[in-house]
Order: C-alpha cells, then sequence, then structure tokens
C-alpha cells in the first residue's frame, strides 16, 4: 500500500538547510494498522505531508496505493483519505453541505455525495449534528467529523494525523472505537501519528519509530519492547547479603536491599528464581516483574525519554 | 476540462450555499457602502455638480475594493484551520479551488452593484443603461482581479495572517482617499494629483464616471479597462501559481 524508498526533505529556514526527513525507507501492506511514533520534530508530520502529496519530496520516491506521489499527485489523492492535525470542516458550513462537497471533490456525483453523507453521519454518530456548523461541535464531535470527511470515497487507505490528540480520555475512546470499527467495516489499511504511547502499544500492529528524520526502531509493540528495552525483575530483600547474594544468582548487580535483572519472559522465569533462591539460602521480601512500555524502547535507542520531549510544537 | 467545470461548479457552491443560507449577513456587509451612498451623497449633493452621477460610481469602486480586499480573510481561516489542507489533498482541480472563490466573490459583487444603482435611482442617480452595464462589468473584472491577489495575500500571510492584515488595512485608505472616489483631487495640491497618477484606483474610478455618465467613448474608458483587465490577469496568474504549490 506504501512503498517509500530514500524519501528526503528538505528545508531551508533561514537561509540554514535544515532535513526534517533523511532518507526513509517504508513499506506498508494493505490490511494493516500501523502507528507512526515520535517525538515533536521528529519528522513525522513531514513523512505525512510527502506521502499524501501535500509537500514534493526533495528526493526519494513514495508510491502510495499504487501511484507516485511525484508523477501522478492527482491518482494518490483519488486514492487515500487523510485527516489532517487540525479541523478539516470550514467554519461557515454545515457538517452535511461539507460531506456533501468532500465527496463532489473526489468525483462522486450529486446523489452519490449525499448517500454516502448519511452513511457516514450514521456510521460516525453524527446524525443529529448533520445540520449544524463545525463551531457548535464539542471536540469529540468535531474529530469524528473529521474523520468522516477523510472516508467519504472509500478510501482503501487512510492517512491519520494525531487523530485523539487534545481529547479529553472518553472521546479519546470513542474515536478509537470509531477507527477499529471502520476497520473491520472496510478493511481500511490506517496509517497513523500518534504520541499517546500507550494508544500505538494497545491498538496498532505494528509501530515505526522516527527520531531525527530517520526510522530507528520498527516492529510490533511486543517485539521492540523485548528486543530493545525487555522485561524486568525486580527483588526486594531484608539484609544487603542477601540481596548481593540474589544479585549473583540473578547475574545482576544489587541497588541496596533491590536487585533489579532483565530477562525475556519475566512472568515465567519469576516462579524458577524465587525457587533457586529459596534453595540458596536467601530470604526475598517482596517480587515483581515489569513490562517494559514503548518509552522504555524510545529511551533504550536515544537515551531520551518520549514523554519528556512531547512538548506542544 | 468537464472536471475543471464540475470542480469549479463545486467550489462556488461550496462558497455561496452559506450566504443563500444567511442572507442577512451580505446586507451587514454593505451597511458601509449604504451609510455612505445615503449620508456623503446627500452632503455633497450640489457641491460638486450633479452629484448623483458623480458619486455612485465612486460607492461602486469603493464597494469593489474592501469586498474583494478583504476575500483573502476567509481564505486565511481555512488556511489557519485544516480546510484548505483537507481540499488539497482531493484530487479537486487546484485552478477551480481560486476560480470557484472568485466566481462567488464575483457574484456579490454583481449584485450589490446592482442593488445600489436600484437605490440610488430615487434620489435622482440617471441611468444610462449600456454605460451601467459596462461599468458593472468592469467592476467585477477588477475585482476578481483584486480578489485573486486578496487570496496570494492570505496564502502567503498564513499561518500566523499578520501579513495580510497589515497590507490590507495600509493600502485600503491610501487607494481609497489618493483616487478621487469620495472627493474630487482636482483642486487638490499638485504632489495629491501626482500621487492619483500612479494609483490604480484613479483610473477606474474616472472610467466609472465615464460610462455611468453615459460616455462610452471617453477614453478615461480605454484606461480603466485596461487597468482592471491588467489586474485580473495579474491577480489570476499569481492566484493559480499560488495554489498549484500548494499550501
Amino acid at each position: 500500500m506504501i512503498h517509500a524508498r530514500g524519501l528526503t526533505r528538505v528545508f531551508t529556514m533561514k537561509k540554514a538547510r535544515v532535513e526534517a526527513v533523511r532518507g526513509i525507507d517504508l513499506d506498508v501492506e494493505a490490511g494493516q494498522l500501523v502507528a507512526f511514533l515520535g517525538p515533536n520534530g521528529a519528522g513525522k508530520s513531514t513523512t505525512l505531508r510527502m506521502l499524501t502529496t501535500l509537500l514534493p519530496p526533495t528526493s526519494g520516491t513514495a508510491t502510495v496505493a499504487g501511484r507516485d506521489v511525484a508523477r501522478d499527485p492527482a491518482g494518490v489523492r483519488a486514492r487515500i483519505g487523510y485527516v489532517g492535525q487540525k479541523n478539516s470542516a470550514g467554519e461557515n458550513h454545515r457538517v452535511r453541505d461539507e460531506l456533501v462537497t468532500q465527496g463532489r471533490c473526489y468525483g462522486l456525483s450529486a446523489s452519490e455525495a449525499r448517500d454516502r453523507a448519511a452513511e457516514l453521519l450514521a456510521l460516525l454518530d453524527l446524525e443529529p449534528l448533520a445540520d449544524r456548523k463545525p463551531g457548535t461541535l464539542s471536540g469529540g464531535q468535531r474529530r469524528r467529523l473529521d474523520i468522516a470527511l477523510g472516508l467519504i470515497h472509500r478510501p482503501a487507505l487512510l492517512f491519520l494525523d494525531e487523530p485523539s490528540t487534545g481529547l479529553d480520555p472518553r472521546s479519546r475512546a470513542d474515536i478509537w472505537a470509531h477507527i477499529l470499527r471502520l476497520r473491520e467495516t472496510y478493511g481500511t489499511t490506517l496509517f497513523l501519528t500518534t504520541h499517546y504511547l500507550e494508544e500505538a502499544d494497545s491498538m496498532a500492529e505494528r509501530v515505526i519509530i522516527i527520531d531525527n528524520g530517520t526510522i530507528i526502531a520498527d516492529g510490533t509493540a511486543g517485539q521492540l519492547k523485548n528486543d530493545l528495552a525487555g522485561d524486568h525483575i525486580t527483588i526486594t530483600t531484608h539484609t544487603e547479603r542477601d540481596a548481593a547474594e540474589a544479585a549473583r544468582i540473578a547475574g545482576a548487580t544489587a541497588d541496596g536491599l533491590t536487585v533489579t535483572s532483565r530477562v525475556a519472559g519475566a512472568a515465567s522465569a519469576l516462579p524458577e528464581l524465587l525457587r533457586t533462591l529459596e534453595a540458596a539460602g536467601v530470604k526475598v521480601a517482596t517480587a515483581e516483574t515489569t513490562r517494559p512500555t514503548l518509552d522504555d524502547v524510545f529511551l533504550a535507542l536515544t537515551g531520551r525519554s518520549l514523554s519528556d520531549d512531547d512538548l506542544p510544537a | 476540462m468537464t472536471t475543471f467545470l464540475h470542480d469549479t461548479t463545486t467550489i462556488f457552491r461550496r462558497e455561496f450555499v452559506p450566504v443563500v443560507r444567511e442572507p442577512l449577513g451580505l446586507v451587514f456587509e454593505m451597511g458601509q457602502p449604504l451609510l455612505f451612498l445615503f449620508l456623503f451623497g446627500s452632503l455633497l449633493d450640489g457641491a460638486v455638480g450633479a452629484s448623483w452621477q458623480w458619486f455612485v460610481p465612486g460607492i461602486l469602486v469603493m464597494m469593489c475594493l474592501t469586498g474583494p480586499l478583504s476575500s483573502g480573510y476567509n481564505l486565511l481561516v481555512e488556511l489557519i484551520g485544516g480546510s484548505m489542507e483537507r481540499l488539497m489533498v482531493t484530487p479537486v482541480d487546484r485552478t477551480a479551488l481560486l476560480i470557484g472563490r472568485a466566481l462567488k466573490e464575483m457574484t456579490i459583487l454583481f449584485a450589490q452593484a446592482v442593488l445600489i444603482i436600484v437605490l440610488a435611482l430615487p434620489l435622482g442617480f440617471e441611468l444610462h443603461l449600456a454605460g451601467a452595464v459596462a461599468g458593472v462589468a468592469l467592476l467585477v473584472v477588477f475585482g476578481v482581479g483584486l480578489g485573486s491577489l486578496s487570496f496570494v495575500l492570505a496564502m502567503r500571510s498564513a499561518p500566523s495572517g499578520e501579513l495580510f492584515y497589515v497590507v490590507t488595512q495600509g493600502l485600503l485608505f491610501p487607494l481609497l482617499l489618493l483616487s478621487g472616489v469620495l472627493l474630487p483631487t482636482d483642486s487638490g495640491p499638485a504632489w495629491l494629483r501626482v500621487v492619483g497618477d500612479v494609483n490604480p484606483v484613479t483610473y477606474i474610478v474616472e472610467a466609472q464616471r465615464a460610462l455611468f455618465a453615459g460616455d462610452l467613448t471617453d477614453v478615461s474608458v480605454l484606461y480603466g479597462a485596461a487597468m482592471s483587465f491588467a489586474v485580473a490577469a495579474l491577480g489570476l496568474w499569481l492566484g493559480n501559481r499560488a495554489m498549484r504549490r500548494g499550501v
């Protein structure tokens, strides 16, 4: 669905060359749900803007939905849907009018556009709001309208730029329920950026992490966590002697009364470790396992925390 | 070509439907020209000879400056929000995005001009039909050019929009006051006349006054028409280039 090779974008700002995206290779197959993750300024939006024909690449190529973004931008546009970071509906226009206009922009006939608008109003629970202007809708309702606008022509591939940013937790959950539902209904391939790590973790089948314009990790959330951060077992003891002994057995170092070791599959390794410690006469006070988060993955890769970087752009 | 027409119609409809839904907005927008017409027109009555004949074309040109010049405002709002970006990702023809919008401005300008003329008739304004038709047509051409320039300015000003306000506000009053739209500059000091001569609006106003007086062959009509078409050509060329380059 998406095939990019050496995709690069250079901006010139105040005579300085800024490489926003540096030679990205990317392959996304049909039907995937991909989360594109990275701190602000990492190149997420620039990549998305190149893939959606809003910005011509400085170099490199990208084929999106079977069309080349540079040679046939109109062909790409006709085949993809796009939900931008900002709200997509014009303030002067009624919800239904904007949906019909959007359909007409994709070449639907007037009656087709009206039918599709009605269908999407129903799908996204917007029916009671159809004759209102966007300014009177709540943040979550506006976001649902944005998604409806992106779906008017039933694209096989939908790009979403920060679909749930700025929403309260309930609206976020609601938006996600709708995204997953439309995927089930239409089998749409979804490519989205987010900076909510737990969202990428729980929803996406594949997580791509970008930093400084380069892709630094790509895989399922589980793979990335196992390969790059790993599970941890943390044990505390009553005496420092026991802690030192436990550290020796677990192959870790003790910090006071606490011993932390990195193990693959911590939950199944823990009982075995406890038995070994008991046999060695070590008295364990507490034991727990921790699964890493995607933030731990980012930390392991860059030495920085993704959430620290998460300042408004 | 058929897609272009289809897309232009789509964009025109998008822009025009809200006007039809809330026609009162149009009347409020006309508040200033109407106030000028009734207030200043009556004050000037007798002061400049045949006052209505002189004043009504001036009001029309003023309307033709304020409306189109600020028409980029709506576009600016859409550029700052996400709706313009959303349209740019659809396969809609980029030139149609410009022409559809410009057509809406044209339609409104035309309706407003006709309304002003009709309202001025009972006050003693004398209508020379052929001249009036030519005059309104020229105004619409000029308005399209100015409107497109305003769109370009809006695109250049996004995302902050500051430039847009500075330029439109900074331009409007000098263009108006130094063109003799509202007050005759003939009796003013020499520098004022020199400034008036380089102001493109001066040529438009003089052409309008000749046309509305029924003087279709006056040389000022030629200059005014040339100026209108030049502004329209420049505006559409720059506007189209900016739209194609993307947001």
